[in-house]
């Protein structure tokens, strides 16, 4: 399973196999998250009395991953798309609920090497997650060295420099360290580091949002080649509704830690339902400038609310346009309408 | 006889010493800006966008040096001393950087980040300062702004850091921003708001805008012109409406292709540039663009193709074009 000879420029066009990821679906999910929270201790604002409170950067969260998945996670920054990444991994401790991998509940058990080898993350700042001190081809030998010690170093240093060449490096940058590398190229090291043991889930966190269009569309075409042959799955966390559109077979929506949509694909961008979901979409900058002169967004208004102090109610009612007085009271919960769950009292309306 | 540009750049070239030898980040790189227009620098990573600027800016890393022109109020700005450089950068040329951390010093005060530029280089007292800066906050949205003055750059979220950043190289009025990825680490909806910020903003002050940018989207909304660049060098120029509907380098029409788009059907894969972006110290002879071209031909390895006007306002580097 450590043969990745096929070599590929990222360009997966053309390839008439069934699709792989389809298939796996029917079977037990190999990630159950079930009402998954995480809370932070932080320094209450009036901090001279060394008080503290709670701060929710995950509330709530329950899904099913199955083998060869992609579930997308969409939201603003701050509305805890890394922190819940981090606490399935059990690099955060979760407050309450359960992360179900592969049948065993890891809440409460961190740090179990083999299986953190089949659990892999890509980070969001690459740069500041490379050693500034090795060398490229160092960094993505290794988790080789760490969890496949039996691999010699003739035959790690082959995979290295294919899993170079796969994720659109050349291999003559090997002994070249972060520094000397563009942003769009560090990121890249930090994709191959994570690909290298093939494991079986990868958490992506923003990937691909650094990295030029003609980069994401390979390393997104490498993602899903990679996907089809292996079978693993991805949780792919992206600001980018073009790009999960693309890779994602299901998209999850999350606002100030909460679940507010979460939809098959094509459902969710068919047919929004959810004021947040809706305004999200209308953001995308579409590469037309025709287009971009006539079009009316669905701006807005201001920031997310601080997690601190989120609002009773509906937490997005502070900057939704169709907010009513029910809003404030009563906190929507997920409804399942077919393929599609929204949090909204009005998504009849919507 | 017209007025000559806003800046003027020729054939600017940027070299690197590196332990493996010299890097040419730019090569070769000519454009004109004029007053209150807005460029889009659109490339792959690497591809030299970044050190042009820099390179106009006094900011390269001490193994670069750049030579050509940039002619800019009479003045070539390659060859002012620091200290001149100082009295233009961040005074009538401005940055904004992806990250704001890089340029916002952590321990300082907003405040204090804001009134020094003006008291410096203006020589305001620091009363007049404050109000300055606090107006501009208020200008870039910054709700609260004359009680958040005062806080750290911490304690704002990185779109209201990108705000503070737009407002303090607006603080001198310069006739220049260049905002390299400004919303790249940003989400959808706050993007949304810096480019529209940034759209009322140059209408409103008559700033020029630059736009380095990898998203082609970005450049939709806000440019007028568009600059490709590739491996250091300029591919491909032009209104902004002709280099979406009527590309004509290779490189611009595959950058096109590869982007997925919401308003179109989704389909299977995502057209792939195929290939590696360049490695500038092993570039082929050549066209750059030649291993990842698909309308390679014999002359492409010959000689680095020139950038030709075929058209009025446009110009491409790339015989397919030319012949
Ligand atoms: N101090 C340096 N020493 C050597 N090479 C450098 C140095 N700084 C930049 N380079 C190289 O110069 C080239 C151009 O870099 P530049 O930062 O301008 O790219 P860019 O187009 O802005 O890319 P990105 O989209 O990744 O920001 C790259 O190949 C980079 O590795
Ligand atoms: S519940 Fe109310 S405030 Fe919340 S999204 Fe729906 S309409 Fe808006
Ligand atoms: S010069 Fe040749 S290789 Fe280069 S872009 Fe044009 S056709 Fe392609
Ligand atoms: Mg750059």
């Amino acid at each position: 399973m450590s043969d990745i000879k096929q070599n590929s420029d990222g360009d997966g066009a053309g390839d008439s196999d069934s699709d792989g990821a389809g298939e796996t679906l029917v079977a037990a999910p190999i990630l159950r998250v079930r009402d998954l929270s995480v809370e932070f201790s932080v320094p209450s604002a009036d901090g001279i009395f060394g008080g503290r409170r709670a701060l929710t950067a995950v509330n709530g969260v329950s899904f099913d991953l199955h083998a060869g998945e992609t579930l997308g996670v969409v939201g603003e920054s701050g509305c805890g798309k890394s922190t819940l990444a981090r606490a399935i991994l059990q690099l955060l401790p979760a407050s309450r609920g359960e992360v179900v991998w592969m049948g065993e509940d890891l809440v409460g058990h961190p740090g179990l090497r083999e299986r953190r080898r089949d659990l892999q993350i890509i980070f969001q700042d690459p740069l500041a997650s490379l050693n500034p001190r090795m060398t490229a081809g160092d960094i993505v030998a290794e988790p080789l060295r760490t969890h496949r010690g039996e691999i010699g170093r003739a035959e790690r240093r082959r995979l290295v420099a294919e899993m170079f060449e796969r994720v659109g490096l050349s291999p003559v940058m090997v002994n070249r360290y972060p520094h000397e590398f563009s942003g769009g190229q560090c990121q890249r090291i930090g994709i191959a580091r994570a690909m290298i043991l093939r494991p079986r889930l990868i958490l992506c966190d923003e990937p691909v949002s650094a990295l030029d269009v003609s980069i994401q569309a390979q390393i997104v075409n490498l993602l899903e080649d990679l996907q089809r042959e292996f079978g693993m799955a991805l949780i792919f966390i992206s600001h980018d509704l073009s790009v999960v559109r693309h890779i994602c077979h299901r998209v999850m929506v999350l606002y100030l830690g909460r679940v507010v949509e979460v939809a098959e694909r094509d459902i969710l961008y068919r047919s929004p339902r959810h004021p947040y979901t809706r305004a999200l979409m209308s953001a995308v900058p579409i590469p037309d400038p025709r287009i971009e002169r006539e079009r009316r967004r669905v701006v807005l208004e201001g920031d997310l609310p601080s997690p601190l102090d989120p609002p009773s109610g509906c937490i997005f009612r502070g900057r939704c346009s169709y907010a009513r007085s029910r809003c404030a009271e009563e906190v929507p919960v997920l409804e399942e309408l077919g393929g599609q769950s929204v949090a909204c009292h009005f998504h009849n309306d919507i | 006889m017209t007025a000559p540009p806003l800046l003027r750049v020729e054939n600017l070239v940027t070299r690197f010493d590196t332990p493996d030898g010299e890097v040419r980040a730019v090569n070769g790189v000519s454009f004109d800006l004029e007053r209150g227009d807005s460029l889009g620098i659109v490339g792959e990573s690497g591809s030299g966008k970044t050190q042009l600027f820099m390179s106009l800016t006094g900011l390269l890393a001490r193994n670069g040096r750049a030579s050509g022109s940039a002619l800019f109020d009479g003045r070539d700005l390659l060859t002012l001393t620091p200290r001149a450089m100082n009295e233009v950068r961040g005074v009538r040329i401005s940055i904004i950087f992806q990250d704001p951390m890089t340029s916002l010093n952590p321990y300082l005060r907003i405040s204090r980040q804001m009134t020094e530029v003006l008291t410096e280089h203006r020589g305001m007292s620091r009363k007049a300062a404050r109000l300055r800066g606090i107006e501009l906050l208020e200008r870039v949205g910054i709700p609260n702004a004359e009680a958040r003055f005062r806080g750290y750059p911490h304690e704002f979220s990185g779109g209201m850091r990108q705000r503070i950043m737009i407002a303090i190289a607006l603080l001198c009025d310069p006739q220049i921003l260049i905002a390299d990825e400004p919303t790249t680490a940003l989400d959808v909806t706050v993007q949304a708001q810096i480019l529209d910020l940034l759209r009322d903003l140059r209408r409103e002050f008559g700033t020029a805008v630059v736009m380095i940018t990898h998203d082609l989207g970005v450049v939709a909304g806000l440019c007028e012109r568009v600059l490709v660049l590739y491996a250091g060098r300029v591919v491909e120029s032009g209104d902004v409406d002709d280099i979406f509907h009527d590309a004509r380098h290779p490189y611009t029409e595959g950058l096109l292709r590869s982007m997925p788009r919401l308003d179109e059907a989704r389909g299977e894969a995502l057209h792939a540039i195929p290939g590696q972006p360049p490695d500038l110290q092993a570039l082929p002879r050549g066209c750059a663009y030649r291993a990842r071209c698909g309308y390679v031909r014999d002359v492409c390895s010959e000689a680095v193709p020139p950038l030709e006007s075929f058209a009025p306002r446009r110009a491409a580097a790339c015989y397919r074009v030319s012949s």
